[in-house]
């Protein structure tokens, strides 16, 4: 048996795993109407590349990527773009988002496709673009595209690739059936992926000991391979990256490093079956496995959906009873989030819908005060102590929080699952994190703000300094021409109209220059401002050929310098009368 | 149709602190029992007229803050003081001490400061300080052991009891007695062999002092109990206990006249089990981290041992757990554990650096 670490903290909340396992996956009806987002990934919506009106086919990319960070859409059925418009979305908020609806024909004709076999002969550059444009992100949870996963550079070889077979969450068996029932294709996927990173050293398929059926479907295709099926003690939450990294290698991930700093890149197992699906069929990800489950739907099983299936065409079909149960979640009981209602769509991270009935999921209780009995600290697994973050995160003291690692914390929810009080810590934590980033954010504005205004300040007083080492020379002159026997003269009468009449004198004085000197000066002066309105009209014609915006700012500058350059001329002509 | 929002997670276990607190109230038993069996029905009547006190107490209040007052006795911590409190008293204490000892407990230690989950203080050891300054003589008059009475005399039955308590009838004579840290305090010029065979209250017992031995093992018992349902983890027993035994193994000094006791007598008299698993075990007041817990009770440790041995009081819990308690935030600061994917654990007090 290969050797495997224990993390610390977890828990063990009842698994709930075998409702939707009693029958294979299934298949629904087409629903009448597919919504697909355009955001079901991290990194930048696809953008719609079809029409309102248009017939597209099963497979056809009706939405690109935009950007490295993207993934385009797929087509999951065929029939016609009725919508592109924002409609409310599988999130946390109930937010509405770019959608593009399709009214399916029904017919399920795919777009002509082609894969692979000979993947071992392909560049890897060539199979990641196959990756990328099928549409493939990460299907264990966060969505990340893989193209980019697999992409980790030069720098960074990849010596252990590991395979997310965990599924710790408590009812989801979308992977544990995935396995049982395509364990070959699931292997031919990994070897894909080997064959991506250039075949790492260690590949590691690490799996919870609750699945033994699973563990037996992938071990005949596993042997001779040098794929190793990794199986460990059952422990929420021991399917998160950075805890399977732990208890396959023993390595940690450093805070705020990615696997492939540390030479390991970690892939969902779903993902790897839908990589296998596109390279060597040429299908796109347009479907995925979800469990549908709960007490409050007849008959808890997996089905193989249709990517943009309404949730509530999922829940008809189950025979959902809505009085038995308050609320639907999308994903499992500890990190799922409740839906606002079933319209939303299943996206390409939906691996369950979960409907509980009261029984199982009852209301929460209200919060007692936090006694601080530590019960969260055994829990958790990234040693934090969340009863202190509870503290600091109700005072938003924001220093205390981050030195407490609060955004180490992975938002598993062991704390508020074991706390003897019910409080909701998770979303304690969640707002904490986003009170610091905005607060993060505003200091950056307001830094900037303030280097503003501090150069602002530091001109004004510069041109302040100039115009007072002015006044001082004027004083000095009119001094040294009070002096001057003419001003000494009339100092006799003593009075204060002939002390200004005698300083306006010193002054025209020492203003009055000679014309050589003037003209000399006025010389200066067009030659300077020429050279502003050549500088001018350059950058005016920059701005037009760029079409920037500040073209009006230009002109009006070459305006101006013109209008000088033509005062100064005219006064060098006067001059020279 | 619109669904219930709710955030993350959805399953709980079936943890609540009510649970939690009634554990902790059935782990005394073992302890209130032995201290029935050993030392008459006292213990039970302060148990039962600190818990009346403390549950009419915390209702007043939190009825007086204007919240739901079966929400909050609810959750039994106001019990818990009472018996905590009501265990450490001596029995057959006047009714009107243990009275005074709640109402301080409840209504200033714990509720003046914010009710359950705020007090700074261990509210049962404040009630306690104040009534051994405020009443010294009723705090330090205990009843002598089963095995120490004199021939014929038994313990006050349960109507005796009452009326001592009640009433402000004596005690018959003999019935009351020192206690084995007593003893020690005041056996200066003798060696500890001889205080052994000279005292009833060690040669009557097997290894620590009559009667209190099987109050500290009653204790014990219960600590394990809680320990092995994960009310706690180990960390604070751990800490007090040992470092309790190392200071008394350093200064054991062979049993000579100046000797302050021996290990075993030290963890097995007075209120050190009891304290180790019940007292200083309140999570409220206590550091929070593992290591802080550790430190926290082999402070306690400490501040018993030397106050046992060079202070003014035979026994020094509530004392030691209240200095403790004060120190708990500052252990705090340095004892954050190390976190996945840090190298190194981080004070709490680090500003960010800009």
């Amino acid at each position: 048996m290969t050797k495997t670490w224990v993390t610390p903290g977890g828990v063990h909340p009842p698994e709930n795993k075998h409702q939707s396992l009693t029958q294979p996956i299934g298949h629904l009806p087409i629903p009448a109407k597919l919504v697909i987002p355009l955001s079901q990934h991290i990194g930048a919506p696809a953008s719609p590349c079809v029409e309102i009106g248009q017939q597209v086919l099963k497979g056809q990319v009706i939405a690109e990527a935009t950007g490295v960070v993207s993934i385009p859409m797929h087509a999951p059925s065929s029939g016609t773009i009725s919508a592109i418009e924002h409609r409310p979305i599988a999130h946390p908020s109930g937010m509405l988002a770019p959608c593009i609806e399709i009214t399916t024909d029904g017919a399920d004709t795919w777009i002509e496709h082609q894969g692979i076999s000979d993947y071992e002969h392909i560049a890897p550059r060539k199979l990641i673009e196959m990756v990328g444009n099928a549409g493939i992100s990460g299907m264990g949870g966060a969505g990340f595209p893989a193209a980019v996963k697999l992409n980790p550079g030069r720098q960074r070889p990849i010596h252990t690739l590991i395979i997310n077979a965990t599924e710790c969450e408590p009812y989801i068996t979308a992977d544990d059936s995935a396995i049982r029932e395509r364990a070959g294709e699931i292997i031919e996927g990994i070897k894909i992926l080997s064959a991506i990173l250039d075949h790492p050293h260690n590949i590691l398929i690490g799996i919870e000991d609750n699945k033994p059926e699973a563990i037996a479907a992938l071990a005949p295709h596993v042997e001779g391979t040098g794929i190793s099926v990794v199986d460990f003690p059952t422990k929420y939450p021991s399917g998160g990256e950075k805890q399977l990294i732990y208890i396959l290698t023993g390595k940690e991930l450093p805070s705020g490093k990615l696997p492939a700093d540390l030479g390991m890149v970690c892939i969902n197992i779903g993902t790897t079956y839908a990589i296998k699906r596109a390279v060597i069929n040429g299908e796109p990800l347009i479907s995925r496995v979800t469990t549908v489950t709960g007490d409050a739907v007849a008959t808890p099983r997996n089905y193989d959906t249709l990517i943009g299936t309404p949730v509530s065409h999922l829940l008809e079909h189950n025979q959902f009873n809505e009085q038995a149960g308050g609320r639907v979640v999308m994903g499992g009981p500890m990190m799922g989030f409740t839906l606002p209602s079933a319209d939303v769509p299943i996206v390409k991270t939906t691996n369950c819908i979960l409907a509980p009935s009261y029984a199982e999921i009852p209301d929460d209780e209200p919060a007692q005060p936090c006694i601080r009995c530590g019960m969260c600290a055994e829990a958790c697994p990234a040693s934090l102590l969340p009863q202190q973050l509870f503290w600091y995160a109700q005072a938003q003291d924001h220093d205390r929080l981050e030195a407490h690692n609060l955004f180490d914390c992975i938002e598993c929810g062991a704390c508020s699952y074991v706390c003897p009080s019910n409080i909701p810590l998770v979303q304690y934590y969640r707002a904490a994190k986003g009170e610091i980033r905005h607060a993060r954010d505003e200091k950056v504005k307001s830094d900037h703000a303030r280097e503003r205004f501090e150069f602002h300040q530091a001109r004004i007083e510069e041109a302040e300094r100039e115009k007072e080492a002015k006044r001082a020379a004027r004083r000095e002159a009119a001094q040294q021409a009070k002096a001057s026997p003419m001003a000494a003269n009339d100092s006799t009468a003593g009075s204060s109209a002939a002390d200004i009449i005698a300083a306006a004198q010193a002054r025209a004085a020492a203003k009055q220059v000679s014309p050589q000197e003037q003209r000399a000066k006025l010389e200066r002066t067009i030659a300077a401002t020429e050279q502003r309105l050549q500088v001018a009209e350059e950058k005016l014609a920059e701005a037009v050929a760029s079409q920037s915006d500040k073209q009006a700012v230009f002109s009006a500058a070459v305006e101006n310098t013109k209008q000088k350059l033509e005062q100064s001329k005219s006064k060098l002509a006067e001059l020279a009368e | 149709m619109a669904f219930k929002q709710v955030t993350s997670p959805h399953a709980h276990s079936a943890q609540n602190t009510a649970k939690v607190m009634q554990l902790v109230l059935l782990a005394t038993l073992p302890g209130l029992i032995a201290l029935t069996w050993q030392f008459g029905w006292g213990s039970f009547i302060n148990l039962l007229l600190a818990s009346v006190t403390a549950v009419c107490c915390e209702a007043a209040i939190v009825k007086m803050r204007g919240r739901s007052v079966s929400f909050y006795l609810g959750d039994y911590s106001a019990v818990v003081t009472a018996v905590l409190l009501g265990l450490a008293l001596p029995p057959l204490a006047p009714w009107w001490v243990v009275v005074v000892g709640t109402v301080f407990s409840i209504v200033v230690a714990k509720q003046l400061y914010g009710g359950l989950g705020y007090n700074p203080f261990n509210p049962a050891m404040v009630g306690y300080v104040v009534l051994l300054i405020s009443f010294p003589i009723q705090m330090t008059t205990w009843v002598a052991p089963l095995a120490l009475l004199p021939a014929g005399a038994v313990h006050p039955g349960l109507i005796e009891s009452l009326q001592i308590v009640f009433a402000g009838y004596s005690p018959a004579d003999g019935i009351t007695g020192a206690t084995p840290l007593d003893v020690f305090k005041h056996s200066s010029g003798l060696l500890v062999d001889q205080v052994y065979d000279r005292e009833p209250l060690f040669n009557q017992a097997m290894f620590a002092g009559a009667g209190w031995e099987w109050v500290n093992l009653g204790f014990l018992l219960g600590g394990m109990i809680l320990l092995s349902q994960r009310i706690f983890t180990w960390h604070g027993p751990a800490g007090m206990l040992g470092a309790l035994a190392l200071m008394s193994i350093i200064f054991w000094d062979s049993g000579s006249s100046s000797s302050p006791g021996s290990p075993l007598m030290h963890l097995f008299s007075g209120a050190s089990m009891m304290g180790a698993f019940f007292i200083l075990t309140d999570p409220v007041s206590s550091a929070v981290s593992n290591r802080g817990r550790l430190i926290f009770g082999a402070l306690i440790g400490v501040l018993v041992y030397v106050i046992r041995a060079w202070g003014n009081y035979p026994d020094a819990m509530a004392f030691a757990v209240l200095l403790a308690n004060f120190a708990a935030p500052f252990i705090d600061n340095y004892t954050l554990p190390r976190t996945y994917g840090h190298t190194d654990r981080r004070r709490a007090t680090e500003k960010q650096e800009d």
